[in-house]
C-alpha cells in the first residue's frame, strides 16, 4: 500500500518551521511569540518522526520524546518569566520591552561635560 | 542485542564529574525548603567543593580516554579541557556570589542548585559526541541559565534580560534542532564520526544540499549561542540586565561550551565541507569583531561595554575556526581559558563596585579607584590589559595564537582587520583604566566596600590565571595542540 | 487493493464529504422547519439550565496556571517511562536500577514544590509561596 511520501511530510515540516520563524520575528505579543517557538519545535519533531518511519527504526521517535520534554521545561521557565514581566510592568507587548536602551538617552549631556576638561586639581 | 547498552564500570566512571555535580545540586534543590536562611552560606561552601570535586574527577578521569554510553560521550583531551574550562568558571562565579546574594537579600540554595545544573549541562555539552546528546546538554545548560539571568524577581531589568535571553535563546535552539533533523534524515545517525563518513562516503544522492542546509541552520544556532554576529543582539541587553555575576558566568561558561560543540561539530562531521561553510564564518567573524568593538566605543554602562566586548571576543574565536585547522583549535581552546579568567576578573570588579541595587554601573564610576582601592584598581589593570592583548598576560598569547594560525591557513585580510580591530578595541578598555587612575574618586569610589574573602578570591585567582597563560603559555598549549585533532 | 496514492486516501475523502453533508443538512433542515422566538432568556450562555452569572471573562489565580505546569512537567516525564518498558527485559537489572535513579530525581523535584507551597491552595501556602 502507498503510503504518503517523506518528501511531502518534510515540506509541511519545513513550511511550520517557516512559520513558526516568521512568527516569532513579527507577531508582538509576547505569548504568541512563545508559541511560535513552540510551533517550531514541533515541526522538528515531526521531520524525526517521518525520517524514522521511512527508515523504519525508532531512534527518531526516541529523540521527539527528548524534545517534548526539553520543550515542556522551556515552556515551564519561559511562562514563569513572563508572569513574572507581566507582574512588573502590566504589558506584553514587547515593544514595551525597552528599558535597558532608554536609559543612555539622558547620557549624552553628561558625555558632553565629560569631554570638558575636568582637569584634576 | 541489548546487552551491549549497559555500561560498564569504566563508562560510569568517565561521566563522573557530571554524575557528582548531579548529585549536589539535586541535593541543594531537597535541602533547599528544609535548612532556614541562617544556613544560606552553606551553598556556597559546597558548591565549590563540589566543583573542586568534579574538576578533579574530570582531570582523573583523562587517565584513561575513551567513549562512554554507546559512543554518545567521548572523554578525549578537548573534553576534558572544556570540562576544566566550565568548572573552572563555575568556582569563580560562586565565589563573587556569596557577597552579591547578600547585598541582595536574594535566596542562595536555589541560585546554586541551578548554577550547578547549568555547569551540569555545559559538561554533558563538551564531552558530547552525538548530536542529541549535545542538544540535551545545551538544553540543561541554557534552561538553567534562562532563570539566573532573572533571578532577581522584583528587578524590572533582570526580567527584561530574562525574558530576551530565553526568547532569543530557544529560538536558536529551534534552529540548531532542526538541523540536527535533517542531519538524522541525510545520514541515518546523530553521532559525528557517521555523520561524517556518510558526508564522505558520497552515498548521499541529493543530500548534500541538505547537508548544506543543516550546516547553515546548526551555524544560525550555534551563532547566537557564543553571540557571534549577526545574532548578537541579545547579549547587551541581557548581560546589563542580569546579575552581574550571573552575567559573568554567561559570557564564560555557556559561550566556552558552545564554542566547544560549535568546533567539535563543524571540524569533525562538516570538515568535509568545509570550504562550503568558512565563508559563513569569515563574514561572522569579522561582523562580530567589528560590530562589537565599535559599539563598545560608545557605551557608557560598564556591563554594556563588556558585553559588546565579549561580542568582539566571540568574532576573534571565530576566526581560530574560520582557520579550519588543528592549530586554530588549539588556539581557540587556549583563547577561551584566558578570556574566562580574564572576563570573570573585570565582572567581578563591576559586581563589587556597583554597589547595593547595582547603582554604579557608569565607566565615570570607576573614577578614582585606584586611589580608593589600589588593588582592586591593579587587578583590573591586569584584566583590562589582558582584554586589549597586552604581552605578559594570556589574552596577548590567545590573539597571537589565533592570528598566527589563520595566517598559517591563508586568511591574511581576516588577520589584518582583525588586528586593526584590537587597535580599536584598546581605546575603550584605555578609558576604564583612564578613570581609574587619572580622576578624582567619585560618589562609587568613596562609598566601595573592603573586600570580603570570596570576592578577594575571584579576583585575586583570576589575575593569577591571566598571568600565568600570559607568562608561561606553553604547558597550557601544548595540551592543547595535543587534544586538537578530532580526526585521526 | 487501492494501487494509487489517491485511491487509498480515498474513503477518508468519503467520510469528510457525509460528514459534511450531515452537518449542513441538519442545520439547513432547522432552517427551513424550525420557528425562530428571539428574547433575552434565549440569547443567554447555557450554563446546564442554572442561571449565569457574571462575566466569563475572569482572571484566574495565578495558581491555576501553576498547577497546570507542575502537571505538563510531571506528565511529560512519564513518556520516558514508554521506551523503558519496552527494553526491560532484555536489560533486567540495569534497567531497574536506571528507572529507580530517574524516580527519586523526579520525587526530589516534587519534593523541592511540596515543601515550597506550591501545591498549597490555603492561606499558608500562599504565605510561603510569596516569602520574599
Amino acid at each position: 500500500m502507498n503510503a504518503v511520501p517523506l518528501s511531502w511530510y518534510l515540506t509541511l515540516s519545513g513550511v511550520l518551521f517557516t512559520l513558526g520563524a516568521a512568527g516569532f520575528l513579527f507577531r508582538r505579543n509576547i505569548i504568541t511569540v512563545f508559541m511560535s517557538i513552540e510551533l517550531m519545535l514541533n515541526a522538528v519533531n515531526l521531520s524525526f518522526i517521518s525520517f524514522s518511519y521511512a527508515f523504519r527504526r525508532v531512534d527518531g521517535q526516541i529523540f521527539t520524546f527528548f524534545v517534548m520534554v526539553v520543550a515542556a521545561a522551556e515552556a515551564a521557565v519561559g511562562l514563569a518569566i513572563i508572569l513574572t514581566v507581566f507582574k512588573n510592568r502590566n504589558t506584553l507587548n514587547i515593544d514595551d520591552l525597552n528599558s535597558m536602551k532608554d536609559e543612555y538617552q539622558p547620557a549624552q549631556p553628561e558625555e558632553a561635560s565629560e569631554t570638558a576638561p575636568v582637569s584634576v586639581p | 542485542m541489548y546487552a551491549s547498552l549497559v555500561p560498564t564500570s569504566a563508562e560510569m566512571i568517565r561521566f563522573l564529574p557530571e554524575l557528582i555535580l548531579t548529585v549536589v545540586a539535586t541535593l541543594f534543590m531537597v535541602l533547599d525548603p528544609l535548612l532556614g536562611r541562617q544556613s544560606r552560606h552553606v551553598y556556597g561552601h559546597f558548591s565549590i567543593l563540589a566543583l573542586l570535586g568534579a574538576m578533579a574527577a574530570a582531570v582523573y578521569v583523562y587517565r584513561d580516554p575513551g567513549a562512554a554510553f554507546s559512543g554518545m560521550l567521548m572523554v578525549d583531551g578537548f573534553a576534558t579541557f572544556f570540562r576544566v574550562v566550565v568548572i573552572g568558571v563555575g568556582i569563580l562565579t560562586v565565589l563573587p556570589s556569596y557577597r552579591y546574594l547578600d547585598r541582595e537579600d536574594a535566596e542562595t540554595g536555589e541560585y546554586h542548585a541551578l548554577l550547578l545544573f547549568s555547569i551540569v549541562g555545559q559538561c554533558v555539552m563538551v564531552t558530547a559526541n552525538e548530536l542529541i546528546m549535545i542538544f540535551i546538554g545545551l538544553e540543561i545548560s541554557s534552561i538553567a541559565s534562562y532563570v539566573l539571568a532573572g533571578y532577581l524577581r522584583d528587578d524590572r531589568r533582570a526580567n527584561e534580560a530574562a525574558l530576551k535571553y530565553f526568547l532569543l535563546g530557544s529560538f536558536a535552539t529551534a534552529f540548531f534542532l532542526y538541523g540536527v533533523a535533517l542531519i538524522y534524515g541525510m545520514t541515518g545517525s546523530t553521532n559525528l564520526a557517521t555523520v561524517r563518513r556518510a558526508i564522505l562516503g558520497g552515498s548521499l544522492g541529493s543530500a548534500p544540499i541538505f547537508i548544506g542546509v543543516a550546516a547553515a541552520l546548526m551555524f544560525v544556532g550555534l551563532g547566537f549561542k557564543v553571540s557571534g554576529a549577526p545574532f548578537q543582539i541579545w547579549a547587551p541587553d541581557v548581560y546589563q540586565g542580569a546579575p552581574t555575576p550571573v552575567a559573568a558566568f554567561l559570557s564564560a561558561g555557556p559561550k566556552a561550551a558552545a564554542f566547544a560543540i560549535f568546533l567539535r561539530i563543524f571540524l569533525t562531521a562538516f570538515q568535509p565541507i568545509g570550504p562550503g561553510w568558512e565563508p559563513l564564518v569569515w563574514v561572522s567573524a569579522l561582523a562580530s569583531m567589528t560590530l562589537g568593538n565599535f559599539a563598545a566605543l560608545t557605551q557608557s554602562n560598564i556591563k554594556r561595554l563588556l558585553a559588546y566586548s565579549s561580542i568582539a571576543h566571540a568574532g576573534y574565536v571565530l576566526v581560530a575556526l574560520a582557520a579550519r585547522s588543528n592549530v586554530g583549535t588549539a588556539a581557540a581552546m587556549f583563547y577561551m581559558a584566558a578570556y574566562a579568567f580574564m572576563n570573570i576578573g573585570a565582572f567581578a570588579v563591576v559586581s563589587h563596585l556597583s554597589g547595593k541595587g547595582e547603582r554604579y554601573l557608569k565607566v565615570e564610576d570607576f573614577a578614582g579607584l585606584g586611589a580608593k582601592q589600589p588593588g582592586t584598581a591593579a587587578l583590573l589593570s591586569i584584566f583590562l590589559l589582558s582584554l586589549i592583548g597586552v604581552p605578559l598576560t594570556g589574552g596577548f598569547f590567545g590573539k597571537f595564537y589565533i592570528f598566527k594560525a589563520a595566517l598559517d591557513s591563508h586568511l591574511v585580510w581576516l588577520t589584518v582587520l582583525g588586528l586593526l580591530n584590537s587597535a580599536v578595541a584598546a581605546y575603550y578598555y584605555l578609558r576604564i583604566l583612564v578613570m581609574m587612575y587619572m580622576r578624582e574618586p567619585g560618589e562609587a569610589a568613596s562609598r566601595i566596600q573592603p573586600l570580603t574573602p570570596g570576592l578577594r578570591a575571584a579576583l585575586v585567582l583570576p589575575a593569577l590565571g591571566t598571568l600565568v597563560l600570559g607568562i608561561f603559555p606553553g604547558w597550557v598549549l601544548d595540551f592543547a595542540g595535543r587534544s586538537s585533532v578530532f580526526v585521526r | 487493493m487501492p494501487t494509487s496514492y489517491a485511491e487509498t486516501y480515498f474513503p477518508v475523502l468519503l467520510q469528510a464529504v457525509i460528514a459534511m453533508a450531515v452537518a449542513a443538512g441538519m442545520l439547513g433542515a432547522s432552517y427551513l422547519l424550525g420557528k425562530r422566538v428571539r428574547n433575552r432568556v434565549k440569547d443567554m450562555p447555557y450554563e446546564c439550565g442554572i442561571e449565569p452569572t457574571g462575566s466569563a471573562r475572569e482572571r484566574f489565580s495565578v495558581k491555576f496556571y501553576l498547577v497546570g505546569m507542575l502537571f505538563i512537567l510531571f506528565d511529560i516525564e512519564a513518556i520516558f517511562l514508554y521506551p523503558w518498558a519496552v527494553v526491560y527485559r532484555e536489560l533486567k537489572m540495569f534497567a531497574f536500577l536506571e528507572m529507580l535513579v530517574f524516580i527519586v530525581l523526579i520525587l526530589s523535584g516534587f519534593f523541592y514544590i511540596w515543601k515550597k507551597g506550591a501545591l498549597d491552595w490555603g492561606e499558608t501556602g500562599e504565605r510561603r509561596f510569596r516569602k520574599p
